[in-house]
């Protein structure tokens, strides 16, 4: 126990003697949250779009203006040639075009079905998704309308309808911050660690200084040990002070048991700091290591589920990510900070967590020999 | 020269293979209790490798192994309490200061802080180095480096120092201060065993044994070397040994 006490205190001194790492580790996360959390987001405002509008009647140019005044769309240009706004598209101008026929309004007033034709820059397939989401919706309302306009001549005509009334559960306003904030903190505290802990092996081995510590009696876990704490200790420091300015910053709710959070996380920094010591026992410079660890991160990072729903990944991906550390802290964070899942709510997460960290650590312990 | 003195190194056809390239060649020697044991030969030779396994750093290809009295397969950790190791690639934590150095070192051998802190003293003045004890190893010129880091590796008072090439790199006046302390060291029952490729310092050596190529070429005083091989100094024994078509 002195062994690791006296350890601590060595990687402390020289954690905190490097004035710009010594900062640079709580700095950093806190500029990353300010930075991604409002940078990274789905939403989709002000969709760009050109009208060709060939039947210049009053229901087409009601049409327009229903569209023009919502907040998604906006009407960049309006043109009387096809060729034209395809030339617009492609010019990366605008995202949607908009063709209103000839007879547009002629047909609503015969009660005929009236045509458009809409053509969406699918280049950023969900993006396009959205803009035509958001754009029928438009059209929806705008034949509702139509529909209670007519009935208002047709009275003696009743018209049934389903009327809808969404709501939507542990992120009411659809705010993406809310979404991308839990998933953010938990790269961002595994991340630091994961780099300085691995590199900082790595160093020792440079430096040949791990030469005079494996001529001592120092025990393998000691030394893990004594590597993994301050970096432990780093990341749930900085999981308190991202935590604080989602809910300063950016009023981000936490419905669930801090507690629990923290639970999870250490859990989870154990597993990210046993992978990175194992990285650097199996590697013998800093570039290697950056190397390797880059590989681990990346994968690790993109198939987490903090871009992409976890659900639509295909069967071997998801099978994939049962190794992968970051997709169940990923998915604790947003269940205990949106959902105030307990921790029964979790257990299964938790548990193939603890299950990969402890794999990960004695993977590092068992590799790193003091013997060559 | 007590040569019935008890052996505190045995070495026993200790082989060492690194793929097909053969580093230490079926070595054998003793080295006795309190002697000073020069490991001569040319870069390259295999001392390092040897020094290496004796430590416990390295695991032998086969042989016999004992320092200590402990066995190298088996007893390792035992072996590592009672030895302390100075490298030619100098190992002592740059970023530390002195005392911080010492403070953990002499912490991981189990000394006590009020222990460290009196032997800190006497070590610092000692070394004419207590102005420097704030001081980040990484601002120390190099012969100041040298001579700490050798009085951390004896600091845990070990049966036994190995020294990998320790005076690399300083120069002569430096290197004659650092055997002062070696002799201090051997004074106090400290067996050294010490590695070089400088030939002066082989005289200074109770005994030496002269490698090239993995083997041991010869093993004796620097007297009976000088006598066997008709030499005025045992870097003319060396050329002897390791030249021997230029003769």
């Amino acid at each position: 126990m002195r062994t690791i006490f006296i350890l601590l205190r060595k990687e402390f001194l020289q954690l905190f003697r490097d004035r710009f790492i010594g900062r640079a580790i709580f700095a950093i996360p806190i500029v990353q949250m300010l930075i991604l959390v409002p940078a990274i987001t789905y939403e989709i405002r002000n969709i760009r779009i050109c009208v060709v509008d060939l039947d210049q009647s009053v229901d087409s140019r009601n049409l327009i203006n229903q569209l023009d005044g919502t907040s998604f769309f906006e009407i960049r240009h309006t043109s009387f040639s096809e060729m034209q706004a395809n030339r617009l598209m492609l010019e990366g101008k605008t995202d949607l075009t908009l063709q209103i026929p000839e007879d547009f309004g002629k047909d609503i007033g015969n009660g005929n079905p009236a045509k458009l034709m809409v053509s969406v820059n699918a280049i950023n397939a969900s993006n396009a998704q959205l803009a035509w989401g958001y754009f029928s919706g438009v059209i929806r309302e705008y034949n509702n309308s139509l529909i209670a306009g007519n009935t208002e001549i047709l009275r003696f005509q009743s018209i049934p309808r389903i009327e809808v009334t969404n709501r939507y559960w542990y992120n009411e306003t659809m705010n993406y911050k809310f979404y991308m904030l839990p998933g953010v903190l938990g790269i961002l505290v595994a991340a630091i660690g994961f780099v300085l802990a691995g590199l900082n092996m790595v160093k020792e081995k440079e430096s040949g200084t791990i030469e005079q510590i494996n001529v001592t009696p120092v025990k393998k876990y000691q030394f893990i040990a004594a590597k993994m704490i301050p970096y432990l200790l780093v990341g749930l420091v900085d999981l308190a002070l991202g935590i604080s300015i989602g809910m300063l910053a950016f009023n981000m709710p936490f419905e669930g048991n801090p507690l629990l959070l923290f639970l999870s996380s250490f859990i989870f920094l154990i597993g990210a700091l046993g992978l990175a010591l194992f990285i650097s026992t199996i590697t013998r410079t800093q570039q290697q290591f950056m190397f390797a660890g880059f590989f681990f991160l990346i994968i690790f990072m993109l198939m987490s589920g903090i871009f992409t729903p976890f659900d639509s990944m295909p069967e071997w991906a998801r099978e994939i990510n049962r190794l992968n550390p970051v997709s169940y802290i990923m998915r604790i964070n947003r269940m205990v900070m949106l959902k105030g899942a307990t921790f029964g709510d979790i257990r299964n997460d938790i548990l193939s967590l603890t299950i990969l960290s402890v794999m990960f650590t004695l993977f590092a312990i068992r590799k790193y020999r003091k013997t060559a | 020269m007590g040569t019935e003195k008890e052996n505190i190194i045995t070495v026993r056809n200790l082989v060492k293979k690194f793929g097909s390239f053969i580093a230490n060649d079926n070595l054998s020697f003793e080295v006795k209790k309190g002697e000073i044991f020069g490991f001569l030969g040319a870069n390259g030779a295999g001392k390092t490798t040897a020094v290496r396994i004796l430590c416990g750093l390295s695991a032998p290809t086969s042989g016999e192994v004992k320092v200590a009295g402990f066995d190298i397969y088996g007893e390792t950790e035992k072996i590592k309490r009672n030895i302390g190791y100075m490298s030619q690639k100098f190992s002592l934590y740059e970023d530390l200061t002195v005392s911080e150095n010492i403070r953990l070192f002499g912490g991981i051998y189990g000394i006590s802080s009020r222990e460290i802190r009196e032997k800190q003293e006497i070590l610092l003045n000692r070394l004419g180095m207590n102005a420097l004890r704030n001081k980040l190893i990484a601002g120390l010129p190099l012969g100041w480096k040298q001579k700490l880091a050798f009085s951390i590796a004896i600091f845990h008072q070990p049966r036994i120092v190995f020294l990998d090439e320790p005076t690399g790199g300083v120069d002569p006046i430096a290197r004659r201060q650092f055997w002062e302390m070696i002799y201090e060291a051997s004074s106090e029952g400290i067996t050294v065993f010490v590695t070089t490729h400088y030939m002066d310092e082989a005289e200074y050596c109770d005994r030496i044994s002269i490698m090239s190529d993995g083997k041991i070429m010869a093993l004796d005083t620097p007297a009976e070397l000088k006598r066997i091989y008709t030499a005025r100094s045992v870097e003319e024994v060396f050329v002897k040994i390791a030249r021997p078509d230029k003769n």
